[in-house]
């Protein structure tokens, strides 16, 4: 290379060259591809949303935001199993979104990190279900707007049932015996998820215990439950659970694809089942523990909040008026359109056709008849105490009530940091 | 000499220096080179390092949980929190039955592999590759491979598949802690990983070796195989072997992908980074919990390096030995 090609390399065009590489580095940040989805005006505002598996449930919620004319929304449509984790760590940081989806959980309002939505919710109160208002209270004001309501129950396959001779089961013990007739060498009876936890609250339930009580104390140590912990690791230990599948209890793949006989899955599921099986599919509440307990099921959902802490409240509380209290379309096809959810209005539930009839039906009705709601006093730490339970005793052999105790310390001392 | 001549005839008159005019650029002033150089990086050590380590430190003596600005001074009250409650503990065990098996037997088979490759006449170049080439997947890819394909509970996974051939019913690799299976899945994924960098170490360490040593012990009688490894190969790798292990260990300390992705939340096979990871940064956010946790881990780091610097002599020169 001659010596005047290596001079035009002098620090000042190295220089130059940097410096141009970062404007165009400012510029490309600035263009089209930064992942906006709103075509809006006015404030732009950032929305967390957690991957749901439907096909079909990023493009609606990204179709809502770019509706929305009085302001800019991006949608943030965060994959992995750890979305809480990112929510929370985001939540302390700059780039905190000014909305995102969640379950109402009383640590959000106690450290000021949820807003106060009493004011948009209000006018149209008596048109939720009175169940989901009273989980998203504190003190008497409402922090969250439910979006959807998910039952959670078991899916089974009716034709395996009948040829195995298996009646649907009315209580624990029926159902692991129901698995150990449902196994043969290439069909597991029963899946309730790879870490169980999924099923940790409906036992509880089930065994005529609760969470919390009314005043607030810890209200799941007791015998039934221990013997509920009992009956799950017989069950677990049986062989006749289907343990270390590829998707999880959320995905109905291992119902689908004939790994199981018997699923717990939510009822978002319910149209890819439908799909893959026909009327070969039914649903039962989980059943009762002991005699003291009766079925029950989780109603579980997705609730949006506005960041308290955000930059731009008063614009998102605008947007969640105008999203998830006054498009009614909008929260009908939300409900409906992709999985199947309740939605959370009265006026809404008593037009959406598709949960008229049928197996849709027949999950409204263990909603209605079994349901359990979210209790905003239940955190996190208290459902990893739990979770840890089910570690400690189901998975690994541990003694339940000693694990119970152990739980029962930890949501104690959670208790009287949150209420004194 | 006449070249010397030649060459000083030849060389340039210098340029008559400008004795009005300091020198410009970089060349002119070694103190302002040596902020230029290393400035950013110290600006970026204590912005990322040493100001986190305070803030986590003064974290670890209040109540912090959902904020990093807390205002209640608990004292030592999260150290013991998180002695008592017997996870942080347990992680720490985790650590240390993980290290145990990880350290040797990534140290074997790195070791085993160069030599083989050290062996080949054909085709050197393609295995040094194939067996490094792991070092290039993501930590997270790998365990999802793992997790999902190779070592699921049905069927149809590699592992499952291949022991139903020889009648043994499918296994339950990552959802039942008893038997621990768990560990075949992580180290196995861990081996996978990073075995090719380190057999890249021992295989330049190795060819390092003088041939002549070996043709020296070959005419003293040493018969070739286990005992010229024994008495003149693994002497020779001493320094690589004692970098290796430290570095292995290191990477133990560090252990977080791998278990986080395959064990997900289980109260067994946490290793010290997902402990703390779930106290402080998971769902808990417990910031004070998690400071004092990962105080305790860095002086227990601390100890733990000068321990083992002292037993393996890491850093001192030959003539110390």
């Amino acid at each position: 290379m001659s010596a005047q090609s290596n001079s035009t390399w002098s620090r000042r065009s190295l220089f130059r060259a940097a410096a141009g590489m970062a404007a165009a580095g400012t510029l490309a940040a600035c263009g089209s591809n930064n992942g906006r989805s709103g075509g809006g005006s006015g404030d732009s505002l950032t929305q967390f949303f957690h991957a749901y598996g439907e096909a079909g449930t990023e493009q609606a919620i990204k179709k809502y935001a770019k509706a929305y004319k009085g302001a800019n929304v991006t949608t943030q449509w965060i994959t992995g199993s750890d979305f809480e984790s990112k929510l929370f760590a985001t939540l302390l940081t700059d780039n905190a979104p000014d909305l995102f989806e969640f379950h109402p959980q009383i640590q959000l309002v106690k450290s000021g990190q949820v807003a106060d939505l009493t004011d948009i919710v209000a006018p149209v109160k008596d048109d939720f279900n009175p169940a989901d208002i009273a989980s998203h209270t504190v003190d008497g004001k409402i922090y969250g707007v439910r979006m959807i309501d998910d039952p959670q129950f078991f899916f089974y396959r009716k034709s395996m049932l009948a040829d195995a001779n298996v009646e649907v089961p009315q209580t624990l013990d029926e159902l692991i015996e129901a698995a150990a007739k449902l196994t043969t060498g290439k069909v597991k009876g029963a899946f309730l998820g790879n870490d169980l936890h999924a099923v940790i609250n409906p036992m509880i339930w089930s065994a005529g215990a609760d969470t919390l009580d009314a005043q607030n104390q810890a209200a799941f140590n007791t015998d039934g439950v221990a013997e509920g912990l009992k009956k799950m690791r017989k069950l677990f230990t049986s062989g006749d659970l289907l343990l270390g599948a590829p998707a999880d209890y959320w995905d109905p793949a291992a119902l689908n694809q004939g790994l199981c006989a018997i699923q717990f899955c939510g009822m978002w599921a319910m149209p890819a089942m439908q799909q893959a099986l026909g009327d070969d599919l039914g649903v039962f509440p989980f059943p009762k523990v002991t005699d003291a307990g009766k079925p029950s099921v989780y109603n579980g959902g997705w609730s949006m909040f506005v960041n308290a802490k955000g930059k731009n409240v008063d614009a998102a509380k605008e947007y969640v008026k105008w999203l998830w209290i006054e498009q009614k379309k909008y929260q009908e096809d939300w409900a409906t359109s992709y999985g199947f959810h309740i939605p959370p209005r009265t006026s809404i539930a008593a037009s959406a056709t598709k949960l008229k009839s049928g197996l849709p039906a027949e999950g409204v009705k263990l909603f209605t008849d079994y349901g359990h709601f979210d209790n905003i006093g239940w955190t996190q730490a208290m459902i990893t105490a739990t979770e840890n339970v089910f570690a400690d005793t189901v998975r690994k052999g541990g003694d339940p009530k000693a694990s119970l105790d152990k739980a029962e310390k930890t949501v104690n001392a959670e208790l009287k940091k949150l209420f004194g | 000499m006449s070249t010397t001549t030649t060459r000083d005839l030849a060389r340039p008159t210098p340029a008559k220096p400008d004795k009005g005019r300091p020198r410009r650029g970089l060349r002119g002033n070694s103190t302002f080179n040596f902020w230029l150089f290393t400035g950013p990086f110290l600006i970026g050590l204590v912005i990322f390092v040493y100001v986190p380590i305070g803030w986590s430190i003064w974290l670890s003596f209040f109540e912090a949980r959902f904020t990093v600005t807390p205002s209640k001074f608990i004292g030592f009250d999260n150290y013991r929190f998180m002695l008592d409650n017997g996870n942080f503990t347990g992680a720490l065990l985790t650590f240390t039955v993980f290290a145990a098996i990880i350290v040797p037997t990534t140290w074997a088979l790195s070791l085993g592999l160069a030599m083989l490759v050290n062996r080949l006449r054909f085709m050197r170049a393609f295995f040094r590759s194939v067996f490094f080439l792991p070092t290039a997947c993501s930590y997270v890819a790998a365990s999802l491979i793992w997790k999902m394909s190779l070592f699921n509970g049905v069927r149809f996974g590699l592992a499952n598949t291949v022991i139903g051939w020889f009648g043994v019913d499918n296994i339950a690799w990552l959802a039942n802690p008893d038997p621990p299976w768990y560990w075949l899945v992580i180290v196995s994924a861990r081996l996978w990983l990073q075995s090719g960098f380190y057999m890249i170490l021992f295989l330049a360490a190795l060819q390092n070796i003088p041939q002549e040593l070996y043709e020296a012990a070959a005419i003293d009688g040493a018969k070739p195989g286990w005992q010229t490894f024994r008495y003149i190969t693994l002497p020779q790798l001493r320094a690589t072997s004692t970098a290796v292990i430290l570095l292995l260990l290191v990477a133990a300390y560090q252990a977080f992908d791998e278990f986080f992705n395959l064990l997900a939340k289980t109260t067994w096979g946490r290793p010290p980074l997902v402990e703390l990871y779930y106290m402080a940064l998971g769902q808990n956010q417990d910031y004070g919990a998690g400071s004092a946790g990962a105080v305790m881990l860095t002086l227990l780091i601390c100890i733990v390096t000068l321990f083992q610097g002292k037993i393996l002599g890491f850093g001192k020169g030959d003539e110390s030995k």
